[in-house]
């Protein structure tokens, strides 16, 4: 069964009829084409389809479209503004926060959150924060310097 | 055209110029190209490890509505493999299957309910065979064969011998020798495998886009498994999430998306879940290491003696190199004069395995700087200096004919024994805490091809045109190691010109060049080096024009940044031309001028004479050395990694930014190795085939790594560089082992070291001690 959901998608309101069973992260894909959010597990394990739920980190792979239902949804295709980088963006390409590029949408978010809660973390809760973010090339070296010289650049 | 390391744009770091794209999500990856359009293609797979298939029944399936078309086994009756003479592999079993997992239908439908259920209409009748699960079940006596004409399930052994390596040991001052058992890993490479396919009837045609590193090797296996002249193929590969060697050879999917392209009419995306990239597998084989080493009073190795199992899986894929690479690379970073080797790569009824990071030397190097270290310890000499006594003096051939051009492991050593006060620290940590090191190296690139025609090693081709662009035209495969970067800096350092000037276009088969592809680290050092002389050529046309226009001869033209002028003129505004300006007067003379450059390898880099001594020639080894330090939980058995320091010898560091990505992720990928990753098999079923089961450290168990970098400048490297992505990567497991030997007098035979494992060996070591209390 379909039902219409209205929610907010990167500050831009919109309204669609989706599936009871439709995940958010398919109906971003699929019907909204913002494919920044990334399917890097069969659910849960990866954080690569992270986005912001109301201000908080959610795994787009395992929420459900529906549950979103007058929500503010954040993608990393709404963090650059009028096509400038956002800071943490910036920072996650000058210091080589991303190699092959796969878990840094879902990552950036998972880190814009956190700087939201917290502007000026240390390495130890910048590992917490991003505990659910997998990466496979940087060995999250460049990833723990990225947020941290974001939160600097912004202080 | 005199070219000078750190002059202009190489050796400055440069974020990647891919970058932007990947912060902004607006990189395209393969699975974000489903369209509307697209048919969704999935597989069936084998629910046994072996068997004889009896019938595969897709009736019920086709007759579903939503259907296009499914394919089996009986719809490519050719083999393939990335080994020219090892393609036993069908890209659906055919008669027989031999892993669990293995492909054996596929099916494209109008969406992924339609095909999932026409999977389960399949009915798939198999004799089920007797397995093996482990290379001494494969090899045990009477063990069901895999494959005919292999008995034993030996895939190929190897046994290489240089040196007198009796007369080695005799006269060594100490002899040790001990057996390891490394796991098998995967690569998990976080972006899932997935294939666009696409097939015009109308003209024959096929385009696939695929997670590829070697679109190349792709390419022909497209054209001999669908019998395609391959000019009706086109193959793209747009930005893939890592592959760390899971993605150097052609993968069933890729052809089983074609295949089912093909027989729709249609567009067909195979997107495979992460259970069945598992499933795909090609990791690095688990592989049982003893090895020997004679040193003498000095501490100077005398002789060497090792042999390396492999369980490889169901089908050959890259297995003959990777058992080769095993026994090569014990040359070619210590001074070793008697060296036996004997491989054995056995066939077990497993996901087939492949090249993964440091192919082939990692579970070898393991085992040879765990024993040297304990060797050291027994002759009472540092771990730093029993390396020391070994190092060699480049330039210089190995018995084995590997060449070494440039050697900076001292250097190395050097580094990381200061930045981690090796010498204040070791011994002093405190109970349960320790450091450890060890030297590892690796390839830059294999110098003999896997298909070999006679062809350049690697060819970039340059546009310029009159908007005052260069255009850059390469095959070679970003997979986020940065390789794209690579080549607009080549061609900026040598053009003089702003690297904003400079786009690289990379991996379409109709625009880009033949690239061999990413694979054993070959792309900065052989593409790199086709880069520079690609813009050598064009910068020579612009000098030209420049002199023209300035009606002096071409060796009186000078540049600086986008200036040309003339040498010594006392009054340089006067002479003074803009890169366009002299780009337009260069066009003037031909129009759109492209030039290419080209890279091929020397004959004497390509190895020895022996079979199989092409495998391990390259044109330059990069060294590296690394200092572990850890915390052993004695009771839980938990080894918690605090520090690392890395120092690698990549020759010239053409971008420092991404050689320290480089080094960071293989030195953490080592540590993966070394603390938690292991694939394992229940009866064939994987246990492991998500990324809760098979463990790689999240950001909460990876250390801070400190990394330097060092410069011995190769003389056949491009701007001097090396390698860069995979040398640091075996030494960590063995300075993880050697470390905990520090911290808690253990010596672990074992990889990964993950607690239950340690734990057990730490009862067994304290109940050893007991009992020899008890006695004495």
């Amino acid at each position: 069964m379909k039902r219409i959901i209205s929610l907010r998608i990167n500050a831009s309101p919109v309204e669609d009829a989706v599936s009871d069973n439709m995940l958010l992260i398919d109906y971003l894909r699929q019907t909204r084409g913002l494919t920044g959010a990334k399917k890097g597990c069969d659910g849960g394990e990866c954080g690569a389809c992270t986005v912001l739920v109301d201000g908080r980190p959610r795994l787009s792979c395992i929420t459900l479209a529906v549950s979103c239902e007058g929500a503010d949804i954040q993608t990393i295709e709404g963090q650059a503004q009028n096509g400038r980088l956002s800071v943490l963006q910036r920072a996650f390409h000058e210091n080589l926060g991303t190699q092959c590029g796969f878990c840094t949408p879902g990552m950036i978010m998972a880190a814009a959150s956190l700087l939201r809660r917290n502007p000026s973390p240390d390495d130890n809760q910048i590992r917490e924060a991003l505990g659910g973010n997998l990466c496979r090339c940087t060995g999250y070296v460049k990833i723990i310097k990225s947020v941290r010289m974001a939160a600097q650049a912004a202080s | 055209m005199n070219i000078k390391p750190g002059t202009g744009a190489a050796g400055r770091p440069v974020p990647l110029i891919d970058g932007i794209e990947k912060v902004t999500g607006r990189a395209i990856f393969t699975a974000d190209m489903e369209t509307g359009d697209s048919l969704v293609g999935r597989i069936l797979r084998s629910p046994v490890s072996h068997g004889r298939i009896v019938g595969v029944d897709t009736s019920r399936a086709l007759a579903l509505e939503g259907v296009v078309a499914i394919i089996t086994g009986a719809d490519c009756a050719l083999t393939y493999g990335v080994i020219p003479i090892a393609m036993n592999e069908y890209p659906m079993a055919r008669d027989k299957i031999r892993y669990r997992g293995e492909p054996v239908a596929a099916v494209a439908a109008i969406d992924a309910a339609t095909a999932e259920k026409a999977l389960a209409l399949i009915e798939l009748e198999v004799e089920e065979l007797p397995a093996c699960y482990t290379a001494d079940e494969a090899r045990a006596l009477g063990a069901e064969q895999l494959h005919e004409g292999k008995p034993g399930n030996l895939e190929r052994e190897v046994h290489h011998e240089f040196g007198e390596v009796a007369t080695g040991f005799a006269g060594a001052a100490l002899v040790r020798e001990e057996s390891f058992d490394c796991a098998e890993v995967n690569h998990a490479q976080m972006e899932p495998h997935a294939a666009l396919a696409e097939y015009d009837p109308e003209r024959d045609r096929l385009t696939l886009h695929s997670v590829s590193q070697v679109p190349f090797y792709v390419h022909l296996t497209l054209a001999r498994c669908l019998e395609m002249d391959s000019a009706r193929i086109r193959v793209v590969k747009p930005y893939v999430g890592g592959g760390f060697g899971a993605r150097t050879e052609t993968l069933n999917f890729e052809i089983i998306a074609a295949l089912l392209a093909r027989a729709a009419g249609s567009k067909v995306m195979v997107r495979l879940t992460r259970e069945e990239s598992f499933l795909t597998h090609r990791g690095r084989p688990g592989t049982r290491v003893t090895l020997k080493i004679g040193l003498d009073a000095a501490g100077k190795i005398t002789a060497v003696e090792c042999e390396a199992v492999m369980a490889g899986g169901a089908y050959a894929g890259y297995g003959l190199v990777t058992i080769l690479y095993a026994g090569a690379l014990l040359h070619g970073i210590y001074r070793v004069p008697a060296v036996k080797f004997d491989g054995y790569r056995v066939y077990t009824n497993t996901p087939p395995c492949g090249a993964m990071r440091g192919h082939g030397t990692v579970d070898v190097r393991h085992a040879f700087e765990c024993v040297l270290d304990r060797m050291a310890r027994d002759l009472g000499l540092d771990p730093f200096d029993v390396r020391r006594v070994n190092l060699l003096s480049a330039p210089m051939f190995t018995d084995n004919g590997l060449m070494v051009n440039s050697y900076g492991l001292g250097d190395c050593l050097d580094k990381v024994q200061k930045a981690s006060g090796w010498q204040e620290r070791k011994g002093r940590m405190g109970p349960g805490r320790g450091l450890g090191m060890a030297c590892s190296h690796y390839v830059s690139g294999a110098a003999k091809p896997v298909h070999w025609t006679g062809e350049p090693h690697a060819v970039v081709s340059m546009k310029l045109d009159f908007d005052g662009s260069v255009t850059v035209l390469t095959g070679a495969s970003d997979i986020g190691q940065g390789s794209t970067t690579i080549m607009a800096i080549a061609a900026a350092e040598i053009l003089s010109i702003d690297m904003g000037r400079i786009r690289v276009v990379t991996n379409d088969s109709v625009i880009t060049p033949k690239d061999n592809g990413s694979y054993s680290s070959r792309v900065t050092f052989m593409v790199g080096n086709a880069a520079i002389e690609a813009a050598k050529a064009l910068r020579e046309k612009l000098v030209n024009a420049a002199a023209k226009t300035l009606e002096v001869a071409p060796e009186d033209i000078e540049c600086e940044g986008e200036t040309f002028f003339v040498t010594g003129s006392s009054d340089r505004s006067q002479s003074l031309l803009s890169f366009h300006d002299v780009a337009i007067a260069a066009l003037a003379e031909e129009g759109t001028i492209t030039v290419k450059g080209t890279f091929s390898t020397p004959a004497e880099a390509q190895g020895g004479k022996h079979r199989g001594g092409a495998v391990g020639s390259t044109m330059g080894f990069s060294y590296a050395a690394q200092v572990v330090e850890v915390e052993v939980d004695t009771d839980t058995g938990q080894v918690r990694v605090d520090k690392v320091w890395a120092a690698l010898d990549c020759g010239f560091a053409i971008n420092p930014l991404a050689v320290e990505g480089q080094i960071e992720g293989s030195v953490w990928m080592g540590l993966g190795q070394g603390v938690s990753e292991e694939t394992r098999y229940v009866e064939g079923l994987p246990a492991h085939a998500n990324f809760l089961d098979y463990r790689f450290p999240t950001i909460a168990e990876s250390p801070d790594i400190d990394v330097q970098i060092v410069e011995s400048i190769d003389p056949l490297g491009p701007f001097g560089a090396k390698e860069a992505g995979e040398g640091a990567l075996s030494g960590f497991p063995p300075a993880l082992v050697n470390a905990v030997a520090d911290a808690v007098g253990l010596d672990a035979n074992f990889l990964p070291l993950t607690p239950d494992r340690v734990q057990a060996a730490l009862i067994k070591l304290r109940k050893a001690a007991r009992n020899k209390e008890a006695t004495s």
